[in-house]
């Protein structure tokens, strides 16, 4: 007996001593993550469908983003993201097969091979200074062999190579002081055309010579007043410009490099009076239009410099560049919202008077007005000139319309996520049963048969692949009800266009989609901002709902919005607005009687506005009010105030004004607030007491109350370089909100910015720079609470002398100690988030956005302050690590594995019901979403699991126990007989 | 038996002496312990404290927001002088409550105080009823002070503020720990020495003068990354810094099946050993043997 416990506990031992790691198996890809890539809102695109093969079109984005787009499916074909300081200005076609880009205000030129979009060339203008950028790629242009391409930027016009981006010359116009507001190079010429302005209100064309850059011809001609805008092409050798009164129209002609100028009452054209006009940029040869308040005109510049109305259009019309169908043939589009629909006409810039192509297409309102059109043609088996235009809409989605009909649809309005909430799906209702998942029993059956061959090994390759496509199918991850352990869960977004998204976490489709009313862009709101994203009711009975806080403008102080929307049908229940300023929004740790939650938000005037605005709420806010504390930050004067709630406001009973109870000043030539960061709000924290290997209990000093601040000296704040070691001071500081006390204050010398920083439970990890070491850092306080230490001695608890059931009170001295050390990190980072679990049992693991666009996940226990060179026995029993100056990247914890999350901005952590998991959403450009489980899945079986091996095994039990009783029977019987 | 007793005894009185002296580790020293945080940090220490208490009269002070100066030469050692000011509740007007005394060093181009000392002036009678006011409406008890203490106010003042109920003791206790950037004030930790019950009972002091203790802090610098040789940098790390990429193998994933097979190997196993015991404990019972024999034979004979 005593062998067989022997041999049972080496078996346990062997099998616990089989551990795995976080980092997924090939087959486990797509189980349970999502990856979806999207490009923003295209700014502008260049078609390219003239040679056979594949259609597509090449688009850039206010994401700066360049991608080729499928002009079939919408697909991307290819896809870069240049990044936030890299701005693109222009993009065209060269040679047929390179895509060109300008951008960071034309100072960098690349070239980018169409079919698979491997960068070619680039090339670096190093211009005087920033001006406007401009792109002009002659069609049939041909130097000894080469194609240039004419760039303007930075003061300074380029003629440069389209084979490998050589700079060929180079015309400075700095000491001209003429600002160029357009190229133009007329079809078979060898003359560049500059046209520009140059300071006291002088228009200026220069003719150059596109061999060697010299100049030809300059002509002047004074301009009273000065110009609006910019100067518009007409034809080749007429421009349009509105003076700086706007009243008055100038046309501008070159005949044999003579300027006229006539000039022309707008009035006089339009024959009424109206205010704001506006040159629009579209190119229509021939013709120009021009904005006012109420409507838009088309209007055509004769040739005898005179102007001629030709049409009247509604103001939300609008107009795309014109096409060359053939020779001496152009047209354009024009695009107009109806109820539900949208009026799409083509017309012919020659013949304004009839519509050359008409068409209705079926709009889902959602999609809000259309921003911008661009179309291209096509010739139709008839042989006659079709149109396929790609729509920008209001939530800056992307369409494509041919025939009358949607083509392709993209949601890229996904690609601006401003913020992240979660809500929970419904409950499952009584009569729909979970059993509709699986077909049938002999599905079922199969199914499983399929798999436990597929353990076995003996599946064939197609049966593997049946087997994972099953997996996918069957495991109800897309259902839109509740599931037991909370993986399924409603990811609501908010976007930059004012669209809130709802995404299933299961597949990441959208469930729903809203454009609300009040992030619209209205009279009282001329520009919508979102803001933030709060949870606002999560009734048992009803619906949940959010609230979404938006902003009417960039200042501070500009009114805000506020809508609350229902999170299973995004409707929007209440939308009030544009109301006081919202600088601040302060979720209140109370809810009323229908679960709602309180929020004060916080004006401009440092007053505090209640919501919702109901009188249970008032009664259980002033009840509460003096416990209520909030700080801000003012970054730029460095300085943090907390306030307190002081006394109503005298107009409304909602409002309170606050007073100021404590302030921290940071010296302005010493120190300069660049990151705080404070614990989240619904963070739990399993236990507060820490026991380390010796046996030895730390109390975790823990308040939802603490705040990060760091602050580098005013030299250092610049990018990494800008100052010595010696000048680059970096302090950080943990500040007690309510009381404003810091509780540590610690100096790093020779680091600077910029600062990444997590704040969890009892401690901060935060990431900068080390100009001593040249390398990125990563540092961890932890932050011990010393009052209640004494609570050790075992005999004080037993006769209850403990302190540990007294309330806590910020107002008490806390007494605190802290544990910091520094890890060299190889990565820059992104942003940092940790892993967060329901009970807050599970070890937590940091997540790590990357240079790279990717997620990395490490164990806190490798930021732990308490690793030492050579860790004690007992130590190494606590698990932990011996000490090293640099933090591991394994390879396998890149939670994103293959993916990239291309200009990632944050990651979201929310927590399942399954102690173990947690979600993981990240957002950039394109979006991610993954469960993990930080300790393994120590609480359930893991999804792969073989029930049907299970139940083979134990029939195999039963029928070994029946053929054993019935062979000892025989045994037995045979014994008796002997 | 005796030995047992005078064992348990000695043990007994082992025990008692164990408490005595896990109660006497317990008592607590009456000693000021001004603050308890690490004395260890950095080149310069990292606080200095002086503790005055009041009330001390304040006839010789000059104006408060003047700075006096007992010396010219930057390079040396001299006095500054900055004002406490304090507001009851929600009033806005802050009135001179006190001053803070300190030495101002310059050593390499930076300064720092030290030697604080704080003189606090005696609370006036109106203050002493808003005072109490504000205890019977549990409401803010505010200070400030100035951000730069060369130039008042400096930026702003630094303002803390605490729920007055929490002061009185005896007396009226105060507590400052202010942090210091060279002569700049960044924020100051205002409260009583002791805790503060949460629910804050009414306590009129028996004395309405301060007894005040003041700290000065300075930022304390990070412990600095330890340099380590090149061997261990290279090569530890892959094996025991990260956790070992394991592929799951077949009785890794499936070793629950084989658990019940082992139990009734076992069990086969143990009936077996038994069996073997029981034949070997067979021949002491021969008279079983014999009925058995005896059966067995019967049923042959029918």
């Amino acid at each position: 007996m005593a062998m067989a416990i022997k041999l049972s506990l080496l078996f346990l031992v062997f099998s616990c001593s089989l551990i795995s790691t976080l980092s997924l198996f090939e087959d486990q890809v797509g189980f349970m993550d999502w990856h979806q890539r999207y490009i923003g809102k295209v700014k502008h695109a260049v078609f390219h469908t003239q040679k056979a093969g594949r259609k597509r079109v090449v688009v850039s984005t206010e994401e700066n983003v360049i991608a080729s787009l499928d002009l079939r499916r919408g697909e991307i074909f290819w896809r870069h993201v240049l990044g936030s300081n890299d701005v693109i200005d222009k993009i065209d076609i060269a040679l047929g097969k390179y895509v060109i880009t300008l951008s960071s205000e034309g100072s960098i030129l690349r070239a980018w091979n169409l079919p698979d979009g491997q960068m070619v060339w680039e090339s670096f203008l190093s211009g005087s200074k920033s001006s406007k950028a401009l792109l002009t790629i002659p069609a049939n242009l041909k130097l000894d062999l080469d194609s240039p391409i004419f760039v303007y930027g930075g003061t300074c016009l380029y003629a440069i190579s389209s084979i490998d981006g050589e700079i060929l010359w180079k015309k400075d116009f700095i000491d001209e002081g003429i600002d160029v507001h357009q190229l133009i190079l007329p079809e078979g010429s060898n003359v560049i055309h500059a046209v520009g302005v140059s300071d006291p209100s002088e228009f200026n064309t220069y003719e150059i010579d596109v061999k060697n850059g010299g100049v030809l011809k300059h002509s002047t001609e004074s301009f009273p007043g000065g110009i609006f805008g910019n100067i518009l092409p007409v034809s080749s050798d007429k421009y349009v410009a509105l003076d700086a009164t706007r009243s008055m129209l100038t046309l501008i002609s070159t005949t044999d490099g003579e300027l006229n100028l006539e000039q022309t009452h707008v009035s006089d054209v339009i024959n009424e009076l109206s205010s704001n006009p506006i040159i629009l940029p579209s190119k229509l040869s021939g013709i120009f239009s021009l904005t006012t308040d109420t409507f838009i005109a088309f209007i055509k510049a004769t040739h005898e410099s005179k102007f001629e109305l030709m049409e009247k259009v509604d103001k939300r019309v609008v107009v795309s560049d014109a096409v060359t169908l053939s020779e001496g043939e152009q047209a354009f589009a024009l695009v107009q919202h109806g109820d539900s629909k949208i009026h799409l006409s083509v017309r012919l810039v020659h013949d304004m008077s009839s519509n050359h192509l008409k068409e209705t297409v079926k709009m889902d309102h959602e999609r809000g007005f259309v921003h911008k059109i661009f179309i291209n043609n096509y010739v139709r088996t008839d042989r006659s000139h079709g149109f396929r235009a790609l729509i920008v809409m209001e939530d800056h989605s992307l369409l494509l319309l041919q025939q009358g009909e949607i083509v392709w649809s993209r949601d890229d309005g996904l690609a601006s996520v401003v913020d992240v909430t979660t809500a929970e799906l419904p409950v499952e209702k009584i009569g729909v049963s979970v059993a509709k998942v699986e077909d049938s029993l002999f599905e079922w059956l199969k199914g499983h048969m399929l798999k436990l061959k597929g353990t076995l090994m003996l599946a064939t390759p197609d049966e593997i692949a049946t087997i994972q496509k099953t997996r996918l199918q069957s495991s109800g991850k897309s259902k839109m009800t509740r599931d037991h352990n909370g993986f399924r869960k409603l990811l609501i977004v908010l976007t930059k266009s004012g669209k809130l998204f709802a995404l299933h976490s299961g597949d990441g489709h959208i469930v729903w989609s809203a454009l609300l009313e009040s992030l619209r862009q209205s009279h009282q709101c001329p520009n919508p901002k979102s803001l933030k994203l709060h949870p606002w009711q999560t009734p048992l009975d009803t619906n949940p709902s959010v609230l979404v806080i938006g902003r009417c403008g960039l200042p501070l102080s500009s009114p805000s919005t506020l809508s609350v929307v229902d999170a299973y049908t995004g409707k929007e229940a209440v939308h009030a607005g544009p109301t006081h300023s919202t600088v601040q929004a302060v979720p209140l740790p109370f809810t009323d009687s229908r679960e709602q939650q309180l929020y004060l938000l916080i004006d401009d005037e440092k007053r505090a506005h209640l919501y919702p605005r109901s009188s249970e709420a008032l009664e259980i806010f002033e009840r509460e009010s003096r416990n209520v504390y909030w700080y801000d930050v003012e970054t730029e004067a460095g300085i943090l105030r907390g306030f307190g709630v002081e006394t109503r406001c005298d107009v409304d009973e909602y409002c309170f004004y606050s007073r100021t109870l404590w302030s921290v000043v940071f010296p302005t030539e010493s120190e300069k607030i660049i990151a705080t960061v404070s614990r989240k709000g619904n963070e739990v924290v399993h236990t507060q007491a820490k026991v380390s290997a010796d046996e030895d209990v730390k109390y975790k000093y823990i308040s939802k109350n603490l705040v990060f601040v760091a602050t580098v000296s005013p030299k250092a704040s610049g990018p990494i370089g800008s100052a010595t070691p010696d000048e680059a001071v970096m302090v950080v500081h943990l500040l007690d909100t309510v009381t404003g006390r810091i509780l540590h204050r610690m100096t790093h010398l020779g680091s600077q910015g910029p600062v990444h920083a997590v704040l969890s439970e009892n401690w901060v990890v935060y990431h900068y720079f080390n100009l001593r070491a040249h390398r990125y850092e990563m540092s961890v306080i932890e932050i011990y609470d010393e009052s209640r230490a004494e609570n050790k001695d075992v005999l004080k608890l037993i006769v209850g002398k403990h302190n540990l059931t007294t309330p806590v009170s910020s107002y008490s001295r806390p007494e605190v100690s802290t544990k910091s050390q520094s890890y060299f990190f190889t990565h820059s980072v992104k942003a940092i988030s940790v892993t967060s679990t329901a009970k807050g049992i599970t070890s937590k693991h940091l997540l790590i956005a990357t240079i790279g666009d990717q997620v990395l996940a490490i164990d806190k226990r490798f930021v732990d302050p308490r690793r030492s060179l050579n860790p004690t026995q007992a130590e190494k029993e606590e698990g932990l690590l011996p000490l090293t100056d640099t933090l591991p990247i394994i390879p396998q914890s890149y939670v994103t594995h293959a993916f990239k999350v291309e200009g990632i901005r944050g990651i979201e952590t929310i927590p399942a019901k399954l102690e173990s998991t947690t979600l993981v959403f990240a957002y950039g450009v394109d979006l991610f979403y993954t469960r993990l489980a930080p300790s393994r899945t120590y609480d359930s079986l893991t999804e792969d699991f073989n029930y049907a091996l299970l139940l083979l095994t134990m029939v195999a039990l039963v029928v070994a126990i029946f053929v054993t009783w019935v062979l000892s029977e025989r045994k037995d019987l045979q014994e008796k007989w002997r | 038996m005796q030995t047992l007793a005078m064992k348990l005894t000695i043990v007994l009185l082992l025990f008692n002496f164990a408490l005595l002296i896990s109660s006497s580790s317990a008592f607590q020293s009456d000693e000021l312990i001004v603050d308890d945080e690490q004395f260890d940090f950095g080149e310069r220490p990292s606080h200095d404290v002086v503790s005055s208490s009041s009330p001390s009269i304040s006839s010789s002070h000059s104006p408060p927001n003047s700075i006096r100066k007992t010396s010219a030469e930057p390079d040396s050692d001299s006095r500054v002088q900055f004002a406490l000011e304090h507001a009851f509740g929600d009033s806005e007007d802050f009135s001179v409550a006190g001053t803070f005394t300190a030495r101002l060093k310059s050593h390499g181009g930076k300064r720092t105080l030290t030697k604080i000392r704080f003189s606090r002036n005696d609370l006036s009678t109106i203050e002493k009823e808003k005072f109490k006011k504000l205890l019977e409406d549990d409401d803010f008890y505010r200070i400030r002070v100035p951000s730069n203490v060369l130039n008042p106010p400096g930026k702003a003042y630094v303002i803390s503020s605490v729920k007055a109920r929490c002061l009185p003791n005896d007396g009226l206790d105060e507590h400052f720990i202010i942090h210091m950037e060279g002569v700049h004030i960044l924020a100051v930790n205002y409260g009583s020495q002791r805790a503060c019950q949460h629910n804050r009972p009414l306590k009129i002091p028996s004395k309405w003068t301060f007894n005040s203790h003041t700290v000065l802090k300075y930022s304390e610098y990070a412990p600095r990354t330890p340099i380590f040789s090149e061997h261990i940098v290279g090569g530890d790390m892959g094996e025991e810094e990260g956790v070992k990429p394991l592929e799951r193998s077949f009785l890794a994933k499936y070793w629950m099946y084989f658990m019940p097979l082992l139990v009734v190997i076992m069990n086969v196993f143990n009936q077996s050993v038994n069996m073997v015991e029981e034949q070997a404990a067979e021949p002491l019972q021969p008279h079983v043997r014999a009925i058995h024999h005896g059966q067995t034979a019967s049923v042959r004979r029918r």
